[in-house]
């Protein structure tokens, strides 16, 4: 591709991580084998390369990490918030201090761009934790009542787009308020949160507070079903959500749910159509579209449709595919060849229903799994590929005429997490804002977090909060006065 | 001597009361023309209630989705107003509630009376929320960046209640403003062997400005109008309070299916001053961003 500037690459040090051949599951404090021997090898996305094999814990394992949670819980819930405090700010210390290790390694093990790992999500990780480090000793003002108490062993499942970010969302809170942890990262990226386990160790983090257990889903369903776990935290897709929905009804278990979502990034006439093309492609090109709150369908009001398009292309067509671990590089490997041939297939049925595809020139590395930036248009709300969450870099893109057509159409989904609203008249973003079913709105620009700000969906995107004063209710014990039952 | 002076005083035949659904804002029969008959707890007549079906159910559904959007798009002053006219309104017909509750529960009159004065004042204070909720569960983020950043909390749309089976009326009052203060609306299914109260509060409610649709009360079979309740693709939230355990956990299992917000059967005393959870269990958090305008060289702009 012919291009004003030529950049030479600017790989990231691989040597500022220390990759072990093997890691085991951290149970109380300590690193171990799963109790059956079982493991399985965690590859880099943009080589194909094997990274390291890793413990996968299986129902034995997950009790056993209970058990030390339930154990560690009596002493770390008693403890004043204060001093819980103060190791969730040595976390959030050791975070930064190790950044540029965390920021490579995630990059080896999900794939994503290194200018993302190193810009957005450790910077956020590490605030995450500050953040919560700061509620230990105030949940009194926190508003859920005076003395409020923690709910007990806290399961969590998290997924693989954002591995070590994720941690941090359930963690923090979960520690912040007196809860212990046994977390499960994902099958294709465990090794940051393997990492997390050992800066507990440097924190000195007591044993049992926080248990890492990798594995698949039916670790993970063995950690949610567990009768010990008081708490369940999910992110993922709404079908495993509703798995999880059922198999806590009946218990007293508290369950938040971070679910998938199908955002609409509304561009109105009298947009700034420069900045609302940044904003369409941080919301859907962003960690390759491997994000729940993407921007995955455009709606364009009709008339300036062809003029924003054809910015829209050009811009897609400046973005730089390839090694992660160049900072230059703007779209990265695809997490895994599932999630890819997920993306191939969604967009196949695209084309197959009548949809435009289009891509930029742009040549994918030999190994690895990649996914060219593309975009659809002459979409319909009846195509799979406007009602289907797609976890890739596709857009959509659909026409609109009146503000009260967008609204519509933006709401027309069974999701509700994300929408974006571009226009220069604030009382049309406060109207809109208003009118649309989504838990996050960003107007005049996408995709933006921090660990103040509360996150999560409407509908089947899920419920419950994450981030803020609101993302202690989820580790809290309900405030109501009780009678007799 | 008059032919009217000569008849024999003879002791007036009152006037029994049809109870009726309420729903749309209407007073409908059942849909299945079935009743059931509701007793005092010594096995007394009192009434026949209609015996609500499935299709009563998604009438109901329907009814409280289309008032979703005018109830919810109110100002929060404006649905204050309207539940203090709830409050007032009973106020006015307090004999009536206190003489259906005694015989509901099987009170002596003095109690009823407690029951009522506390449901009533429960309206009060639900009242008084409708315009600080939003103040106390949202606010400015202090985010670290060049930001306007506001959550806001948003009623999550149609809410199914369960009235508590024991508490016909205080409890029953307890479940449903919490859900309409917060702009959700209501499909409420009262109390299977005390009925009567929730059907005459119908009553109440159409002549207290509250919108049609926005309470819907039906009486029957809990278990059998719940279960399509529970699985209506349509319906945001389901409060379980009326449920035993093992009705409470199918039900719930069946609200997964769309991922419907859910509060399970819990211990709660009624007469106490309830908590907030019952509004946030049924809001959402809207957050919005937007840029505070900082396009200095610096940093970058939107």
């Amino acid at each position: 591709m012919a291009s004003a500037f030529e950049y030479a690459p600017a790989p990231e040090s691989r040597t500022v991580v220390d990759i072990a051949p093997s890691y085991g599951l951290f149970i109380d404090g300590e690193f171990t084998e799963a109790a059956d021997g079982k493991v399985f090898k965690t590859v880099s996305p943009s080589t194909e390369e094997v990274l390291s094999e890793v413990a996968q814990a299986g129902t034995e394992d997950v009790d056993r990490a209970v058990k030390a949670a339930r154990k560690a819980f009596e002493k770390w819930s008693a403890l004043p918030g204060a001093e819980r405090a103060k190791y969730l700010f040595r976390i959030a210390r050791i975070i930064q201090e190790r950044s540029r290790e965390l920021a490579v390694l995630e990059t080896l093990d999900n794939g994503k761009p290194i200018k993302e790992t190193r810009d957005a999500d450790l910077p956020l990780v590490a605030a995450h934790f500050f953040y919560y480090a700061g509620w230990a000793d105030k949940l009194d003002h926190a508003g859920f009542g005076a003395n409020p108490k923690p709910l007990g062993v806290a399961g969590q499942v998290i997924p693989w787009n954002f591995p070590l970010l994720m941690l941090a969302w359930k963690i923090a809170p979960a520690l912040a308020t007196g809860n212990t942890v046994v977390l499960k990262p994902a099958e294709t990226t465990p090794l940051s949160a393997l990492f997390f386990a050992d800066i507990c160790r440097q924190a000195g983090l007591p044993k049992g507070v926080v248990n890492i257990l990798p594995g698949y889903g039916d670790t993970g369903a063995a950690l949610v079903e567990h009768p010990d776990v008081n708490k369940v935290a999910f992110t993922g897709s709404t079908a495993v959500g509703k798995a999880i929905a059922r198999q806590v009804a009946g218990t007293n278990k508290k369950v938040t749910l971070e679910l998938g979502g199908k955002g609409a990034n509304i561009v109105f006439d009298d947009a700034p159509i420069d900045q609302a093309v940044e904003g369409i492609v941080t919301g859907i090109f962003f960690n390759q579209g491997q994000v729940c709150c993407a921007g995955s369908r455009l709606l364009v009001q009709e008339s300036i449709q062809d003029e924003l398009l054809d910015s829209l292309k050009r811009r897609v067509s400046t973005l730089r595919l390839g090694d992660p671990l160049d900072k230059n590089t703007d779209i990265g490997a695809i997490n895994s060849a599932e999630q890819l041939a997920r993306i191939t297939s969604l967009a196949e049925q695209g084309e197959a229903e009548g949809a435009e595809r289009w891509s930029p020139a742009c040549e994918l590395p030999t190994s690895g799994y990649w996914f060219a930036p593309t975009l659809f248009t002459n979409v319909t709300q009846a195509h799979t590929i406007a009602r289907d969450e797609i976890f890739g870099p596709v857009l959509s893109v659909l026409t609109f005429r009146t503000p009260d057509e967008a609204v519509a159409k933006a709401n027309n989904t069974q999701y509700g997490l994300s929408a974006g609203i571009w226009t220069e008249k604030g009382s049309r973003i406060l109207a809109v804002a208003n009118k649309l079913r989504a838990g996050v709105i960003w107007s005049n620009t996408f995709n933006k977090f921090d660990p103040t700000s509360p996150f999560g969906g409407y509908k089947e995107s899920g419920f419950g909060r994450e981030g803020g004063r609101h993302g202690l209710e989820a580790y809290l014990a309900p405030s109501s006065p009780k009678g007799e039952r | 001597m008059s032919a009217v002076e000569k008849t024999e005083k003879t002791e007036r035949l009152s006037v029994l009361k049809t109870y009726k659904l309420y729903v749309g804002g209407k007073f409908p029969r059942s849909e299945s023309g079935r009743v059931y008959e509701v007793t005092d707890p010594k096995g007394k007549w009192l009434a026949n209630a209609p015996l609500s079906s499935r299709k009563d159910a998604r009438d109901a559904v329907v009814a409280a989705r289309k008032a979703f959007g005018g109830w919810s798009g109110a100002t929060a002053y404006n649905r204050g107003q309207i539940l203090y006219r709830v409050a007032e309104m009973l106020e006015g017909r307090k004999e009536q509630f206190v003489r259906e509750v005694a015989d509901a529960e099987g009170l002596s009159k003095a109690k009823a009376a407690a029951q009522v004065d506390a449901a009533i004042d429960r309206w009060v204070w639900y009242a008084g929320w409708t315009d600080k909720i939003a103040q106390v569960v949202g606010g400015g983020n202090p985010v670290a960046g060049p930001f306007f950043n506001l959550s806001t909390p948003e009623p999550t749309g149609v809410v199914a209640v369960l009235a508590p089976q024991e508490s016909s009326f205080l409890g029953l009052v307890s479940v449903i403003a919490p859900v309409i203060a917060t702009g959700n609306t209501a499909i409420v299914i009262a109390s299977e062997r005390s009925p009567l109260p929730a059907l005459s509060l119908g009553e109440v409610l159409a002549t207290s400005d509250l919108p049609g649709g926005v309470v819907n009360v039906l009486s029957g079979k809990t278990a059998e109008i719940a279960a399509p309740l529970a699985a209506h693709q349509d319906v945001n939230a389901i409060d379980l309070a009326g449920a035993d355990d093992v009705l409470a956990k199918e039900l719930e299992i069946a609200a997964a299916d769309n991922l419907k917000r859910v509060v399970r059967p819990q211990a709660v005393d009624y007469s106490a001053t309830p908590g907030i959870d019952r509004m946030t269990a049924f809001l959402e958090t809207k957050t919005v961003w937007h840029p505070t305008g900082s396009l200095g060289a610096s940093g970058s702009s939107y």
